[in-house]
């Protein structure tokens, strides 16, 4: 019973609703097209209305919503400092209504459980995602209600979610422009540390006399922070933003020049053999054999690279440089103004999730060879 | 050689395989512990077309010799010659196929098959010899897949066709099929005869079996433990192709385990 339950909960079966047996839908629909003419379509008509059950966990999404949006709408806010009634309340709430009502649909569509295409593909999204939305639509409800109606999270340090709308809307273009700037920063510094990095940790895989000068500067200079470096970097360095060019790209080079290292060194031998039998010359044995071998653990120094440049960029834009997401967070601090801090952190957070995705579906793109890598 | 060659009517020779010639070759390994003798004062000849097997206790050395052959490593002491050129370096006339197929996991089948010319900077002009090594092995069909999707049996078969697609004179064979399960292998075995017959090809096989290098070669030259010495001889003048329940190859079988120390399982 107990598992019954949860696998309801889940969206994978219907609540209680176990009274006919349907067969698989492989089996069933050949079933249905192989019957003559006038009969079949009446009977995939009928098959396809006998399939139909409502998508009662999806009533858990619109309930969700609905109290999202009548808490929104009518309480009244809680007057906490500066203002009395915190701005787009009324939007927000509305919103929340308008997608209830959107879930009430999806739940129907949801009800065909064996229909195809974008339709079907739509209601089978809504039953997988239905749990999150869900979820969602209580957090902000609870949110809503500790901050803009009862006011026991206080501000200025909490904000109800309805005051973020306003920032997006007032704030919008010094915010894009952040985006905008961290974003081609880390990108200027992650590439160039991630092709430095490549080169240099396959030249110390592939040659003993590279490998006997590199590496140990790489073990005695490789495990120090490269924030530690940035008060010096920006005394070097022409402009605050060469040097966190500079700065991000050794802390993506480094873990990207270990992993390339210890992947060109574990490539089988074999191949060398194999591939200086048929007549590769070294530049072959490099570029065709050693850097696409070595390609899975590259991958893994880019990943590790990536986290690490992160965290350079924003210590970098709150420390000297100044635009960007990190010098928003500061900015926001300075005039204690936490819901632009908020806003930025949920834009940092869209847009570092979206590097990693994007890394994520390039490596799967680049090892479709692999057999059973993990996916994203 | 010339006799048995022509006794056999095997396809003409002339160009397609290479006359190997191994002199008073001997080799020793750098251990932590010293020097390790692997190969004593070894002396073979290869004739042109000729198939010949390589059969010795494990570890006593035959596959360094068939990397010396294929010119990977540097002999010791003594001389290998391949028509009358000494071997310094691989060179894609003697092609290796090893006891792992070593495919490429990164490229599908195909570009695995057309590794050698890619290599050589032939591949545009002599692209159509990729399909047809494929096709030699009945792999056409397997172009596209990538290697972990393949049978160990498919798996070496793409092996033998990155091999062939090069078209070697002296075709070096370690074990090709000492990881297959039986059945695949003894198909495997008449593959190969039928492979060489076709191509002409010389053929230097190691193997553990005996019936497989009776089944094969045309002589079976046997070693003894490191470091290895060769002990024995046996000319299998038989026709091809050969049935595994030739009296002759029997008989010989029999010679060869006694001759190795194990005939009393005979």
């Amino acid at each position: 019973m107990s598992v019954m339950s949860s696998a309801a909960i889940l969206g994978q079966l219907p609540i209680g609703a176990t009274r006919q047996k349907s067969p698989s839908p492989a089996v069933a629909a050949p079933q249905v097209s192989r019957g003559s003419v006038a009969p079949g379509t009446a009977k995939a008509i009928a098959a396809s209305a006998g399939d139909f059950r409502f998508y009662w966990f999806g009533l858990f999404a619109v309930a969700a919503w609905l109290a999202l949006g009548f808490i929104a709408l009518g309480i009244p806010d809680k007057p906490a400092g500066f203002n009395d009634v915190w701005p787009y309340t009324q939007e927000f709430g509305m919103g929340a209504l308008v997608l209830s009502a959107l879930w009430a649909v999806l739940s129907v569509q949801a009800g065909f459980r064996r229909a195809t295409g974008v339709f079907g593909r739509i209601g089978a999204m809504f039953r997988y995602v239905a749990p999150w939305i869900v979820t969602i639509g209580i957090f902000l409800a609870v949110w809503e209600t500790l901050t803009a109606k009862t006011g026991v999270l206080e501000p200025p340090f909490f904000a109800p979610p309805s005051s973020l709308i306003d920032i997006y809307v007032s704030d919008y273009a010094r915010l894009a422009e952040s985006a905008f700037n961290s974003v081609k920063l880390l990108l200027e510094g992650v590439i160039w540390g991630a092709v430095i990095g490549l080169a240099v940790g396959v030249a110390i895989g592939w040659s003993r006399a590279i490998n006997y000068w590199v590496h140990p500067l790489l073990r005695f200079l490789g495990p120090l922070p490269p924030t530690a470096l940035l008060p010096i970097a920006f005394f070097f360095f022409p402009s605050s933003h060469a040097a966190s060019v500079f700065l991000i790209a050794l802390a993506t080079g480094f873990p990207v020049a270990i992993l390339s290292w210890s992947g060109v060194a574990s490539v089988n031998k074999a191949y060398y053999d194999v591939a200086r039998t048929m007549g590769a010359s070294e530049w072959f044995l490099i570029f065709r054999v050693a850097i696409p071998a070595a390609l899975p653990q590259v991958f893994v120094g880019l990943f590790m690279g990536f986290g690490a440049s992160f965290v350079v960029l924003v210590v970098a834009e709150m420390m000297g440089v100044k635009s960007g997401l990190g010098w928003y967070l500061t900015w926001a601090q300075g005039y204690a103004a936490y819901v632009n801090m908020y806003a930025g952190l949920i834009v940092m957070t869209i847009i570092f999730s979206s590097l990693i995705s994007l890394l994520f579906s390039v490596r799967d793109r680049v090892l479709v060879w692999q057999k059973g890598t993990v996916k994203w | 050689m010339v006799e048995v060659l022509e006794r056999e009517s095997e396809p003409a020779t002339s160009g397609v395989a290479s006359h190997i010639s191994i002199n008073n070759l001997s080799h020793w390994f750098e251990t932590p512990t010293g020097a390790l003798q692997v190969l004593d004062d070894v002396n073979l000849d290869i004739a042109p077309g000729e198939f010949v097997a390589l059969l010795g206790p494990s570890g006593c050395g035959k596959s360094t010799l068939l990397r010396l052959a294929a010119g990977l490593e540097p002999a010791t002491a003594g001389t290998l010659t391949q028509d009358g050129r000494p071997i310094t370096e691989p060179d894609p006339s003697r092609i290796v196929v090893f006891q792992d197929p070593t495919l490429f996991p990164w490229r599908t089948v195909r570009d695995n098959v057309a590794l050698g010319l890619e290599a050589q900077g032939i591949l545009k002009q002599e692209g159509a010899r990729v399909d047809a090594a494929l096709k030699k092995v009945g792999l056409q069909d397997f172009a596209q897949v990538y290697p972990h999707q393949l049978s160990g049996g498919m798996a070496q078969r793409a092996a033998l066709a990155r091999a062939l697609v090069n078209n070697p004179k002296l075709l070096i064979l370690d074990e090709p099929l000492g990881k297959l399960d039986s059945l695949t292998r003894l198909e495997m075995q008449s593959e190969l005869v039928a492979l060489w017959r076709k191509n002409g090809f010389s053929a230097l096989l190691v193997t553990h079996d005996i019936e497989e290098a009776l089944f094969l070669a045309q002589r079976v030259v046997i070693f003894s433990p490191r470091p290895a010495r060769i002990v024995a001889e046996f000319k299998v003048d038989r026709p091809y192709p050969r049935h595994r329940g030739d009296n002759v190859i029997a008989d010989l079988r029999h010679e060869i385990l006694n001759c190795m120390g194990l005939g009393t399982s005979w």
